[in-house]
């Protein structure tokens, strides 16, 4: 027999590039490669040629800070702004909170949001001195209520009740009470779009998980009407489902006015909630036989069933494909404009509308549509994140 | 131990439980269909209006801007027609355009060059981030820019853009035409007999191959020939004329149709880019090596390993794609593109119909959705049974 040495394998090779090998790898390791960098090259050169030389001399930005009040917050009345701030000091106030209980993910994105507000409160933007205070106020909450915070698992639970209650008390706050209460026609630019869009995601999540359930239901007369609801809503466009809550609502329910702002609300959750269940039953057809067989054989009904067991591990799965939906939930808000309401691409057309800013659409558009990138941006940029930490695709 | 079923009450037996919560549950939808529906003869009792699809014979009297043949004096039904028209018109079209853009995308993002991989990355975030309805608006503004027709951009004389739209020319059939099309008749035999050769002759020596390789050149070189043996041309190209307001002939697209389509495309582009990345790079890289291995080129190794595994994998998100495309072409009515939902729409304002013409627009959309998804589905299945055999 030979000896049983042990061989060495050799270490692989270190994987370190001078920046002209990485070129070379890169860009020019085949003739055909060499023709596409170029090419690419060429074609980089000339479309940032025309858009920098348009940006920075033909293009007006002027437009942008004379309408930014309105492209934020619509027509809502100036003398009732405060309103706009606590909601943002609120909201501000629990996510350093979180941060502060729970670390990760949420601490990232408290940092990203304080190093945004103090951005606000130092440049130099003309403000109103009253603004900067509002900035510099919020930034010092976010500091003071982190450390206040910090490592206090034990008030994880009380966090939990304020984001809950966040929403009911943001819309309060918003549109307040009695003479000086600001109408939801009032609404407008991006924090109508925000709200649209978290009202939407709120509402139509447990209806979508409802209708999944239903569709898998063992007992037909459910599983056919949900079947009927979600193929019907999901073959016919949004718009046609908006225009039929603005115009058939009043139709069905003569006694109830319900204004328009809430009519595009319930269209977008409806809608919405139909492409959610469609999401959630991937999950729940991912989820093998045996949890539900495991289930019950430790004597669970079947909402514990399904509440405990099934439903946190198909929707732990489904994670992309919810987060995707709630993308294209934000972006589909803008139907709203043509209903008439003024959010964010509302706005942007009636200012290019105007007069006084006539031609100029091409700078309202392109800033409008860095707003909606950035927040699409960023809810798949936090999808993400939250997936690697809850191990999708590990498991 | 035999369960003795006798003397389980019947609200504790689960058989009875599921049949009373079904009648509980049917019972609670049919009485909120009754109140609604009293609801609504109340609310049109209110508007004065009757439910009826009889106004669809009356005469429409409004102008539409483009699209199949159509008169003002003609019904509403054939206005609506129109718009069904339109809509599948700038389907289709967006389909081919964005299918084409998201596979040139989906495979430069899957390629080794750092810089094409960073500009089809660019491409996909930007135009996946942004509303659809936002980028057709942005067009639609860039179009109306684009300089007046006496000043209108052309390529190689033939093509016109200007702020009115595009203008391609076309092709019309003269007389030499029917010679020509039976010189492809007879091309067409030829290939079909060779193709049968070669597959019958790839069968015999059990090797993978492609199949029409003698087919394709002889179907060629027929055509050709027949292109200049007819006397005349047999079909000539019509180029568009600048006349005194506008150019007329060739094929125009208008300005809102070139907005919509741009807008489509490069939005449903986007995705299907990252439908085709995933869809390639779901096939597990051995596969790629052992084909390599067992001696079949880069070519042969796209076409009978790579592709037979991805294409099932990319089809059913890619149906979904095209009926999002199909539903979104609604979002035209923005710019006043007169497809069906603008035209439904108009003939609602018109007439105060609402709930027969949602139905008609509903139905409409679901019919062109199951068709696109029974097309789909029967590629699929052809697919995969191809992929089997």
């Amino acid at each position: 027999m030979e000896s049983q040495e042990i061989v060495q394998s050799p270490k692989p090779p270190r994987n370190v590039h001078s920046p002209r090998e990485w070129l070379r790898q890169n860009l020019f390791n085949t003739w055909y490669n060499v023709i596409l960098t170029l090419a690419s090259l060429g074609f980089i050169l000339f479309v940032f040629n025309g858009i920098l030389t348009w940006a920075f001399t033909e293009a007006k930005w002027g437009v942008i800070p004379a309408n930014l009040q309105l492209i934020l917050i619509g027509s809502y009345p100036r003398d009732q702004i405060w309103r706009v701030w606590a909601v943002i000091y609120l909201l501000s106030a629990l996510l350093a909170m979180s941060a502060g209980i729970w670390g990760g993910i949420v601490r990232k994105f408290a940092i990203i949001l304080g190093c945004v507000w103090l951005l606000c409160a130092i440049l130099p933007f003309q403000l109103q001195l009253s603004t900067r205070g509002w900035f510099i106020g919020i930034l010092l909450s976010i500091v003071v209520f982190y450390f206040l915070t910090l490592n206090r698992i034990e008030w994880h639970r009380w966090i939990v009740i304020g984001w809950l209650l966040s929403f009911p008390i943001t819309m309060i706050v918003l549109r307040g009470f009695g003479e000086s209460a600001v109408l939801t026609s009032n609404w407008g630019g991006v924090l109508l779009t925000l709200i649209l869009a978290i009202v939407g995601i709120f509402a139509s999540f447990p209806l979508g998980v409802f209708l999944a359930l239903c569709r898998q239901s063992r007992l037909p007369a459910i599983r056919w009407i949900s079947t009927t609801y979600i193929e019907t809503v999901r073959g016919v466009p949004l718009i046609t489902i908006l225009f039929m809550g603005s115009v058939l609502i009043p139709i069905f329910m003569p006694d109830i006015s319900i204004d328009q702002v809430v009519r595009m609300m319930i269209g977008i959750t409806f809608f919405s909630a139909a492409y959610m269940a469609e999401n959630v039953r991937g999950g729940l057809q991912a989820i093998p036989r045996g949890q539900h067989e495991a289930a019950q054989a430790l004597g669970l009904n079947y909402p514990k069933t399904m509440f405990f067991i099934v439903l946190p591990q198909a929707l732990r799965s489904v994670i992309p494909a919810i987060v995707g939906q709630f993308i294209s939930l934000f972006k589909d808000t803008s139907l709203v404009s043509i209903i008439g309401l003024i959010d964010l691409l509302g706005v942007a057309k009636s200012i290019t509308a105007n007069r006084e800013w006539l031609g100029l659409q091409a700078e309202v558009y392109l800033f409008a549509a860095v707003i909606y990138f950035v927040f699409s941006y960023s809810m798949s940029y936090i999808s993400t994140e939250v997936e690697t930490s809850l191990g999708v695709g590990n498991a | 131990m035999a369960q003795d079923t006798s003397n389980i009450p019947f609200w504790r037996d689960i058989r009875v439980l599921r049949v009373l919560f079904q009648i509980l549950f049917l019972v609670g939808v049919i009485l909120l269909a009754g109140l609604l529906y009293t609801n609504m003869q109340r609310g049109l009792k209110n508007l004065n209006l009757e439910l009826s699809l009889g106004f669809l014979k009356n005469e429409a009297g409004f102008f539409i801007s483009e699209g199949i043949d159509y008169d003002p004096a003609d019904t509403y039904l054939k206005a609506f027609w129109v718009g069904v028209m339109n809509t599948i018109r700038v389907s289709l079209i967006g389909v081919v355009c964005a299918t084409l853009l998201g596979l040139f995308f989906g495979i430069a993002r899957l390629s080794s060059n750092w810089l094409v991989r960073k500009i089809a990355t660019i491409y996909v975030e930007c135009f996946r981030n942004i509303p659809l309805l936002l980028q057709i608006l942005f067009w639609y503004a860039a179009i109306l820019r684009l300089p007046l027709v006496e000043e209108s951009f052309s390529f190689f004389d033939s093509i016109y853009i200007n702020n009115r739209g595009i203008y391609f020319p076309s092709l019309e059939p003269s007389s030499g035409f029917s010679t020509w099309i039976a010189f492809l008749c007879i091309g067409f035999i030829i290939a079909a007999i060779l193709y049968i050769v070669r597959w019958r002759q790839l069968k015999q020596m059990d090797i993978p191959g492609f199949r029409a390789k003698w087919a394709l050149p002889a179907f060629v070189i027929v055509a050709i020939c027949g292109w200049f043996l007819t006397p005349g041309k047999p079909l000539t190209t019509e180029i568009p004329v600048l006349g005194v307001f506008n150019f007329s002939g060739g094929v125009p697209l208008t300005s809102e149709f070139s907005a919509v389509l741009i807008g489509l495309t490069a939005y449903t582009g986007a995705y299907i880019a990252e439908i085709v990345r995933s869809g390639i790079q779901a096939v597990s890289k051995g596969q790629r090596e052992a084909s390599r291995a067992v001696g079949l080129n880069g070519a042969q190794t796209l076409r009978l390993i790579i592709l037979p595994q991805a294409v099932p994998i990319i089809i059913p998100p890619l149906t979904s794609q095209y009926l999002n495309l199909v539903k979104n072409s609604s979002l035209a009515v923005a710019m006043g593109f007169p497809d069906m939902f603008a035209i439904g729409n108009t003939i609602l304002s018109q007439t105060g119909q609402s709930i027969p013409v949602f139905a008609m627009v509903m139905v409409s959309y679901l019919t062109i959705s199951l068709t696109t998804s029974a097309v789909m589905n029967w590629y699929n299945s052809w697919v995969n049974r191809r992929g089997q055999s």
